[in-house]
C-alpha cells in the first residue's frame, strides 16, 4: 500500500551552516522499521532532488523511533549569506512527511 | 547536597518570548534560570556594537528582562545563568549590578567569565601552529583572515561551576555551550566529577532540551499541534535534576503548551548531527542511550544516558564579512497571478543584466506557492495572489544597493495587477559567515571575575 510519511511520522528540521537536519520520528514503535526500511539515504536525496545539493546521511534513534537525516549544501549558503526565505531549513521536516512510499507491510491507522 | 534541582529555561534565543523569564520564577518553585542568547553569528554583531560604544557588546534584552526577575530572584534565592554577555560580560555586569542597586538588592553576587573572546589573539595563536582550517569543509584560514570580525572559544560547563562555587548569584558568560548553561548548576549542587561521563551526558542532553525553550513544551509541534493547551500562555520547560543523573522534564502547572515523550523527542533530534556523538567541550553525550517515559502529565521521564570522555580541543566560532544582500517582494494578484509575477522576474532580471550588474546569486521565490518546499511542493492551477520575492548576493555594495533601486519600477512597468511595495527599496544587508574551526583545550583558560552589589 501507498502511505505518505506524514500518516506514520513526525519531524522537527533546523539547521547547520548549509547542512540542514531532519529528525524524522515514527508515531508508533512498530512504524519504526517501517521507516528504516523504506526512507533510505537514496529516497530522501531523490525527493529532495534541487534541494539537497550535496549528499544526503542518515542516522538510526532506535529508542526515539527516530532516524536523522543531514541535507548537506541544501540552504542556500546557510545563515546570513542564504537568500531563501526557509533560509534555516525550518519548513523540511515537512517537506520529507510529503514523501509517499509503497510498503509491504498493512498500516492500520 | 539537595534532593534534587529544578533548572528552568527563560529564553531559548535572544529575540524570544520577554514573559516567559518572569513566568519562570513566579509561577513554581526553581532554583537556577539560564537563558541563552548567542547564535553562532550574533557575536559578530555585538562586536559591531562594542566598537561603537564600550559600553555596548551584550544582549539589552537580558537588562530588561533581569529588570523583571531580580528582586523575585533574589527573595527566592534563584540564580540566574546566562550567556548573554555576549562579548562584553564585563560591561553586562556592570549594567546587572546597577539594577541591583536600583532596586535595592543587597550583596548580590555576579560571577563574570572571560577569556572566550579571542579576537585579538589570532596572531598569537598561529604563530604557535594552530591552524583554525575550517573545521566542516577543511579550507584554510587564509582565505577569511583578513575579513574576521568575531573569534570566540566555546566554554563548557567549568567555568559555570568555577563562578557558582565562588557564591555567584549571577553568573555572566560570553559564548558557552548552551548546554553548559544548564549542566554547570548540577556539577554545582550534586559534586559530579569531570570524568562521570554518564551524568555529564544526561546533564549536557537535558541542556540541549531546555536550549531552545519552548521548542520543548509545545512549541513548533508537529505531530498533533492543534492538541498542544494554551500557546498563548505557554511554560518554558524545566529539568528537574537528580543527583543519580536522571533527569525529568517539567513545567509549571499553572502554565499553557505540553510536555510529552513525543514534545521532547522532536526537541532531541533538532539541530543534531551523529546521534551517539554529540560533542560538547564537557562530553560526548550519545542520544542513541536516551530513555524517555512519560512518568505524569507533563513530566517526561529521562534516563539511561551514556557519555564518553571529551576530547582535548574545544570549538572557535568565527564570523566573516562576506559580501551583501538585499530581497525585494512584490505581490502579484488574481488573474494570472504567477504567470504575471514570472514575467516581472524575467523582465527584472533583464534590466539587471543590462545595467551590467554582476551577483554571486540571483534567487527568485513565490511566496504561498514554493518558497518552503520547493520543486517538492505541487502547484495549484489557480492562485488568488502571489508575492514574488527576489534576492540576490554580491561582493559589491553599489550592485547590490542598485538592484534595490529596479524593484519598484516594476510597478509602472511591469506586468498588471501588482501591489505592496510599502517598505521602501530594498537596502543591502552585511552577509556574516560563520567559520568553525578547533583550538587545543590547553591553549586557552576561562578566567572568572566575582564582583558584589
Amino acid at each position: 500500500m501507498k502511505i505518505q510519511l506524514r500518516q506514520i511520522c513526525h519531524a522537527r528540521s533546523g539547521d547547520k551552516g548549509d547542512t540542514a537536519n531532519i529528525g524524522l520520528i515514527a508515531l508508533k514503535p512498530e512504524y519504526y522499521p517501517i521507516i528504516r526500511r523504506y526512507v533510505t539515504t537514496d529516497r530522501v536525496k531523490a525527493h529532495f532532488d534541487g534541494i539537497a545539493l550535496g549528499a544526503v546521511e542518515r542516522f538510526e534513534v532506535p529508542n526515539l523511533w527516530a532516524l536523522n537525516f543531514l541535507l548537506h549544501n541544501a540552504l542556500g549558503g546557510g545563515g546570513t549569506k542564504s537568500l531563501k526565505n526557509d533560509a534555516q531549513g525550518k519548513t523540511l521536516s515537512a517537506a520529507l512527511l510529503r514523501m509517499e512510499i509503497d510498503v509491504e507491510e498493512e498500516i492500520k491507522g | 547536597m539537595k534532593e534534587r534541582i529544578r533548572i528552568a529555561s527563560g529564553q531559548g534565543f535572544w529575540g524570544d518570548l520577554q514573559t516567559a523569564p518572569l513566568d519562570q520564577v513566579s509561577k513554581g518553585p526553581v532554583d537556577y534560570i539560564v537563558m541563552d542568547f548567542l547564535a553562532e553569528v550574533t557575536m559578530s554583531i555585538l562586536q559591531k556594537q562594542k566598537k561603537r560604544n564600550a559600553d555596548l557588546g551584550y544582549a539589552k534584552d537580558l537588562l530588561s528582562i533581569t529588570e523583571q526577575i531580580l528582586q523575585i530572584c533574589a527573595e527566592k534565592k534563584i540564580k540566574i545563568v546566562t550567556n548573554g554577555g555576549g562579548v562584553n560580560p564585563q560591561a553586562c555586569c556592570e549594567a546587572i549590578l546597577k539594577i541591583a542597586r536600583k532596586k535595592g538588592i543587597q550583596g548580590l553576587k555576579i560571577g563574570v567569565v572571560l577569556g572566550d573572546d579571542i579576537l585579538d589573539r589570532i596572531g598569537e595563536f598561529r604563530g604557535r601552529g594552530i591552524s583554525f582550517e575550517n573545521l566542516d569543509t577543511g579550507e584554510p584560514f587564509d582565505d577569511v583572515r583578513q575579513n574576521i570580525s568575531s573569534a570566540n572559544v566555546y566554554f563548557g560547563a567549568a567555568p559555570i561551576v568555577d563562578a557558582l562555587r565562588q557564591g555567584a548569584d549571577v553568573v555572566i558568560t560570553g559564548r558557552t555551550t548552551d548546554t553548559g548553561l544548564t549542566l554547570a548548576p548540577m556539577l554545582h549542587e550534586f559534586g559530579w566529577r569531570e570524568d562521570e561521563w554518564d551524568k555529564l551526558a544526561s546533564g549536557t542532553i537535558a541542556g540541549h532540551i531546555l536550549e531552545c525553550g519552548g521548542q520543548a513544551s509545545g512549541g513548533n509541534f508537529s505531530a498533533d499541534w492543534r492538541s498542544v493547551p494554551d500557546l498563548a500562555h505557554i511554560g518554558f520547560p524545566i529539568a528537574e535534576a537528580y543527583p543519580n543523573g536522571e533527569i525529568i522534564i517539567t513545567k509549571h502547572d499553572q502554565s499553557g503548551g505540553m510536555v510529552t515523550v513525543q514534545t521532547v523527542k522532536e526537541q532531541l533530534l533538532y539541530e543534531i548531527g551523529d546521534p551517539t556523538r554529540y560533542v560538547t567541550p564537557d562530553v560526548i553525550a550519545d542520544f542513541t542511550t536516551i530513555t524517555l517515559q512519560q512518568e505524569a502529565r507533563d513530566r517526561v521521564r529521562m534516563s539511561g544516558v551514556k557519555g564518553k570522555p571529551s576530547t582535548d580541543t574545544c570549538k572557535v566560532s568565527m564570523a566573516y564579512q562576506d559580501g551583501y544582500t538585499a530581497v525585494g517582494t512584490l505581490t502579484f494578484a488574481w488573474p494570472d497571478a504567477l504567470e504575471k509575477a514570472r514575467r516581472a522576474d524575467e523582465v527584472l532580471r533583464t534590466r539587471l543584466g543590462d545595467a551590467g550588474l554582476s551577483f554571486e546569486a540571483i534567487h527568485t521565490e513565490f511566496l504561498g506557492l514554493n518558497s518552503c518546499h520547493g520543486p517538492i511542493a505541487e502547484l495549484p492551477n489557480v492562485v488568488n495572489e502571489v508575492v514574488l520575492r527576489v534576492g540576490v548576493r554580491s561582493r559589491s555594495h553599489g550592485d547590490v544597493e542598485r538592484f534595490g533601486m529596479e524593484i519598484a519600477p516594476l510597478i509602472l512597468t511591469g506586468p498588471p495587477g501588482v501591489t505592496g511595495f510599502a517598505g521602501g527599496r530594498p537596502k543591502p544587508s552585511e552577509v556574516v559567515s560563520y567559520w568553525p574551526a578547533l583550538i587545543p583545550k590547553s591553549a586557552v583558560s576561562p578566567t572568572v571575575i566575582i564582583r558584589q552589589a
